[in-house]
């Protein structure tokens, strides 16, 4: 994938592991890159390809047919299997980063359709990735994307159907209802954890449901629901609020994708240049230190979960101000549990966030195309997905796949600790 | 507690010091002028502006069946009483909060609430009734996933592994229990579905217990990871061949010879399918063999504390092993059970069912018995908003759909109670 520019000393875990030398540094150019990890984010990647390859090949018509007589003609069963993981995969590419067939008509549209998709696709990703991210180096895990993204898109979206405002001026409210409506969701686990104690897990699963109920009951009410009456879905956001086409009408890539941008280039500098950021990192790897230094780890908890919350609020935004226009039972698409996903695999950094967005982003565009040209289900990115993000976690397991030496552990490892840590 | 001082070997003066546990503010005021709040609601809604015009028709058993018992009640008086009653239990806990009377008084508050609403709904109009029973049953049609489900939790997290995953194990057994009890028949569909649970539950221990994965992160991967597989292999093989991969047969409910026929409660407990059945062995298996065998003695300890456990000689790691999987089956044939109650496999059948069950392990705080408490009244709460859809349509239903989720909050947040979990729940185990 060309999309991967990790920067391994960005790596956040570095830093801890250099500081109790756990690590024995490599020396050596091929023997260094063996042991980073890098290199299991790419093995991982490869890994869960060629399992996602086999399952292709299981679901291909042909290939299940000569699996059939294969113990009298096994290699059949290989060719059509070989055949379909191929097609699979070259659709997957073309659905994600250019079609030749498509591209051969001239238009725009056919250029850049594909890579047009993959941003679309990207930016409430990366949105959402930056905001579990950001919630994991404070040593908190935000499973309430979901809740917070419906919360973000319910304000984006009431603001911008209800209201009539002037272009740029609408935009710009919605675009901070939005914030508001995320942080204020992501926010309320951030204070109970402060005040009460109670385990941000549990609160922020609990508030996704409370929000996709909240979701349902106002997609039911008047002045919300469009007429009549018949489905569950908003009026349409008005022409004013919504996020600028990026490449023209044609196809679907709007300015969603440049908040989400500046939003990695913020997260950048809260985390590594700002006291703030210092402050969070530091409750994050030891929150009784951080505590003894005289920091305030409540007041952490809530403006952590704020800012995440925020985040969220804008993946919501993209989603019902750019990419759809209507609210809809599913306004979140996933994008709270895929979010999780993104910044694991992008080790909660900004660069490896977004360039891990962008990764599933593409599997996600590809998927769309490789179901409609082979009939393989889109299921499969789901799977992929989960098998990356599983290998992520357990570096040891891909070295000993691939049997290559090198220490670590995998993301998250530093903070595995339970519902009462 | 209770000091023994000795003054001489003649006069021996035993003092009785009787210490309380002390109640929290925040329980004491939180579950207080809560209290006093359901009451008044109750008083104003159902009382005040309840139906003056009609008594409450009560059944105890669905329209059309033989002989149902059925009696009616003035629905005004019976709000208006039980509104007072909620508001003094309210006074009483806010003047004198004992700790051991919290579940009794809590207990009965909301169940006025719920009797008050009941006489509401079932005096809405002239021809609107409510059948009890038929609403208890679906109450424990409901609460069986979520039982088997927070079963599952309870082996997992007493041994020390946060399985957020039941929804993911639940799913692989709905799926596998689709395709096995189609090809072959129902009790092998069931052991199939509680074999894959077992096996999601595998994978769970070994990169919890073996790679040291962060058992939440690892969860929600697993739950993407179960969704996905069985979209993919819906899509792929079920779709197209319904007739032969995806027709999975119903379970017939079967009647206990002498207790099925006991008036109210044969119905209700001893005429049910199979599952349910295995869910009541379950229930007193999983309570009994935690708090009555050597094995669960040493499960808790290995929650609890597993450095200690290890120095005893018992083997930290086998027993999280060993006790994950057989969660994972637990929770597995909790997935079956929406096959042979809908009869196909759809994608997402489980939609969400393992999270309530998640909710309710930790508002029952992490006992068997408790888990199932809060498993029967989150299913009491969803058997509700289908009564109040149809008796009460202008109640917004998806507020009633809330409650679990809510009282879980409010659970965690220590306002009904101390939740604790294990305390060595989801610490990995790593010998030095």
């Amino acid at each position: 994938m060309s999309e991967q520019t990790f920067d391994p000393a960005a790596d956040p875990q570095a830093h801890l592991v250099a500081a109790d030398g756990q690590r024995p540094a490599p020396t050596g150019f091929w023997s260094r890159l063996a042991a980073s990890n890098l290199m299991v984010t790419v093995l991982a990647i490869v890994t869960a390809m060629l399992i996602g390859g086999v399952l292709i090949a299981m679901a291909d018509p042909k290939t299940q047919d000569a699996a059939h007589y294969f113990f009298q003609y096994p290699w059949d069963t290989f060719t059509y299997g070989f055949q379909a993981i191929w097609h699979g995969y070259v659709a997957l590419f073309e659905g994600a980063i250019f079609n030749p067939h498509t591209a051969a008509s001239g238009t725009l549209a056919g250029y850049f359709n594909p890579i047009s998709e993959t941003l679309t696709n990207a930016t409430p990703l990366i949105l959402g990735g930056l905001s579990v991210g950001l919630a994991f180096r404070a040593g908190l895990f935000n499973i309430g994307g979901q809740g917070q993204v419906i919360a973000g898109a319910i304000c984006a979206g009431f603001v911008g159907f209800h209201w009539q405002l002037p272009y740029g001026l609408h935009l710009l409210l919605g675009i901070i209802a939005g914030i508001l409506g995320g942080a204020a969701w992501g926010g309320l686990a951030g204070l109970l954890k402060a005040k009460t104690g109670a385990h941000e897990v549990i609160t922020t699963i609990m508030l996704n449901y409370i929000a996709l109920y909240l979701l349902a009951y106002l997609l039911s009410v008047k002045g919300f629901q469009k007429p009549p009456y018949g489905q569950a879905i908003s009026y349409p956001v008005h022409k004013t609020a919504q996020l600028p086409p990026l490449l023209g009408g044609s196809v679907r890539v709007h300015a969603g994708l440049i908040l989400a941008l500046l939003a990695a280039w913020f997260f950048a500098w809260l985390i590594d240049r700002s006291t703030l950021g210092f402050r969070l990192r530091a409750v994050g790897a030891n929150q009784f230190a951080a505590r003894t230094a005289g920091m305030n780890v409540e007041n952490s908890y809530i403006t952590v979960m704020l800012i995440a919350g925020a985040l969220c609020g804008l993946a919501g935004v993209s989603q019902i101000l750019g990419t759809n226009t209507q609210l809809t039972g599913d306004i979140d698409a996933g994008i709270g549990f895929d979010a999780i996903t993104v910044a694991l695999l992008g080790r909660a950094n900004a660069k490896g966030i977004v360039a891990a967005g962008l990764l599933f982003g593409a599997l996600h565009a590809g998927g769309t195309q490789m179901q409609s040209a082979t009939g393989t289900p889109i299921d499969l990115v789901q799977v992929i997905q989960a098998l990356i993000v599983l290998f992520i976690a357990a570096p040891m397991l891909v070295r000993a796949i691939w049997r290559i030496k090198g220490t670590g552990t995998g993301i998250g490892g530093q903070m595995a600790k339970g519902w009462n840590g | 507690m209770s000091t023994a001082t000795m003054q001489s070997p003649d006069e021996l003066t035993v003092e009785h010091v009787v210490t309380r546990a002390p109640v929290s503010r925040a329980q004491r005021w939180g579950a207080g002028i809560a209290l006093i709040l359901i009451g008044l609601l109750t008083i104003w809604r159902f009382g005040i502006d309840g139906h003056h015009d009609q008594d409450a028709k009560i059944q105890l058993g669905a329209t059309g069946a033989a002989h149902v018992p059925h009696f009616s009640i003035p629905a005004v008086p019976v709000a208006w009483v039980a509104g007072i009653i909620t508001v003094l239990l309210g006074l009483l806990w806010l003047a004198v909060p004992r700790r051991r009377w919290f579940g009794l008084i809590m207990g009965i508050g909301i169940g006025l609430f719920v009797v008050a609403l009941i006489c509401w709904l079932a005096s809405a109009s002239s021809s609107a009734f409510v059948d009890v029973v038929g609403l208890l049953t679906s109450s424990i049609n409901l609460a069986v996933p979520l039982i088997l489900g927070a079963l599952c939790g309870v082996m997992c997290e007493r041994s020390g592994v946060i399985n957020v995953a039941i929804e993911g194990q639940m799913l692989a057994g709905a799926w596998t229990s689709a395709l096995i009890g189609t090809v072959v028949g129902a009790a092998a569909g069931m052991l199939a579905g509680a074999f894959a649970g077992a096996l999601l539950g595998a994978l769970l221990a070994v990169f919890a217990i073996k790679y040291l994965v962060n058992q939440v992160v690892l969860g929600v991967v697993l739950n993407v990871l179960a969704a996905g597989l069985t979209g993919f292999f819906y899509d792929a093989f079920m779709q197209p061949h319904t007739q032969a991969l995806n027709q999975p047969p119903l379970l017939d409910p079967i009647k206990i010879p002498l207790l099925g026929d006991i008036p109210v409660i044969g119905p209700l407990f001893f005429d049910t399918s199979i599952i349910v059945y295995i869910t009541y062995v379950l229930i007193v298996a999983v309570d009994v063999w935690l708090f009555r065998t050597r094995w669960g003695l040493r499960t808790r300890a290995v929650g609890e504390h597993p450095k200690a456990a290890d120095t005893v000689g018992i083997n930290v790691l086998g027993m999280r092993y060993r006790n994950v999987i057989i969660g994972g089956a637990i929770a597995g044939l909790g997935g079956s059970y929406f096959i042979f109650e809908v009869g196909q496999f759809q994608k997402n059948i489980t939609s969400g069912q393992g999270f309530i069950a998640l909710a309710a392990l930790i508002f029952g705080r992490w006992s068997p018995r408790g888990a199932v408490a809060a498993a029967l009244l989150f299913g009491f709460a969803s058997a509700m908003q289908v009564t109040l859809s149809i008796n009460a349509p202008a109640i917004p239903s998806t507020f009633v759909a809330m409650v679990p989720y809510i009282a879980t909050i409010l659970a965690v947040a220590g306002l009904v109670g101390k939740v604790r979990a294990p305390a060595a729940d989801g610490e990995p185990y790593v010998k030095d």
